[in-house]
């Protein structure tokens, strides 16, 4: 038996009314971060024992500092998609759950545009 | 008002522990591991642009023993993260539900880690060597 509407089926947008949204903005990320982290695990690698010198020449290399911003939002963003589901699973008091929802995010907004801010001044900062 | 003593659905102590299930929990804890990892890696650059001494210390503070632990244990989740998530599209894409695909994929997801794991370390202490 159909209970949903006609109108409600061709929106598409589910009970949460975001249709697709998390799942697909996870799936995008995820995909990015492929060749992202892997990129940034063998650099980082790279670049145990370095001094600032070293580093700050690493990051400002060619197109290290577009894969470290790229990086930075991919990973932020998948981070967040996937500690909310996390939270919401196991943060069973509403104000607790906006709560932790609202730090998160924060969090992560801070984290990446300080990440963001970090690159730039590597690259092109004194 | 919903009745707090409803009966629940069996929960994880009561079954036996499967690769399937193992990995599926796996995936979630290295999200987690990931999600701490983010904020060393935000520590990491922001370091960098306080100048050599701010950076010299994050770098001991990796290199220490604690430090390379934790780092074996990003490296490590990085990679078993990447390898399952392939494996989590591969099921929306409907490929690989059977239960002998899903004991090999979960297996491979598990050899790629390792495996990966282990070269990485290889790079990170001859870049150390040959500092």
């Amino acid at each position: 038996m159909q209970m949903r509407s006609y109108l409600g089926r061709s929106r598409g947008l589910g009970s949460a009314n975001e249709g697709v949204h998390h799942w697909w903005m996870q799936r995008l990320t995820g995909v990015a971060l492929v060749p992202l982290s892997v990129w940034f695990v063998f650099a980082a690698a790279g670049l145990v024992g370095a001094d600032l010198t070293e580093f700050k020449a690493w990051v400002g290399r060619h197109g290290n500092p577009v894969m470290l911003i790229l990086l930075t939002v991919a990973m932020f963003h998948h981070t967040v998609l996937g500690m909310q589901v996390v939270i919401e699973d196991y943060v069973h008091s509403e104000t607790a759950k906006v709560v932790s929802l609202t730090v998160v995010n924060l969090l992560a907004w801070l984290c990446g545009a300080s990440c963001i801010f970090a690159v730039l001044r590597l690259t092109f900062g004194g | 008002m919903a009745n707090q003593n409803r009966p629940l659905s069996p929960h994880l102590q009561v079954y036996r522990p499967q690769i399937t299930s193992f990995l599926s929990i796996l995936h979630r804890a290295t999200g987690v591991v990931l999600a701490i990892g983010a904020l060393f890696f935000t520590y990491w650059l922001l370091a960098a642009t306080y100048g050599p001494a701010k950076f010299a210390a994050a770098q001991a503070l990796f290199g220490s023993l604690i430090g390379q632990l934790v780092l074996w244990g990003f490296t490590f989740s990085v990679f078993y993260h990447l390898a399952n998530g392939i494996r989590h599209m591969a099921w929306d894409a409907g490929w690989g539900f059977e239960l002998d695909r899903l004991r090999i994929t979960g297996w491979l997801t598990i050899v790629f880690a390792a495996a990966m794991t282990v070269l990485t370390l290889v790079v990170a202490y001859s870049a150390a060597g040959g500092a």
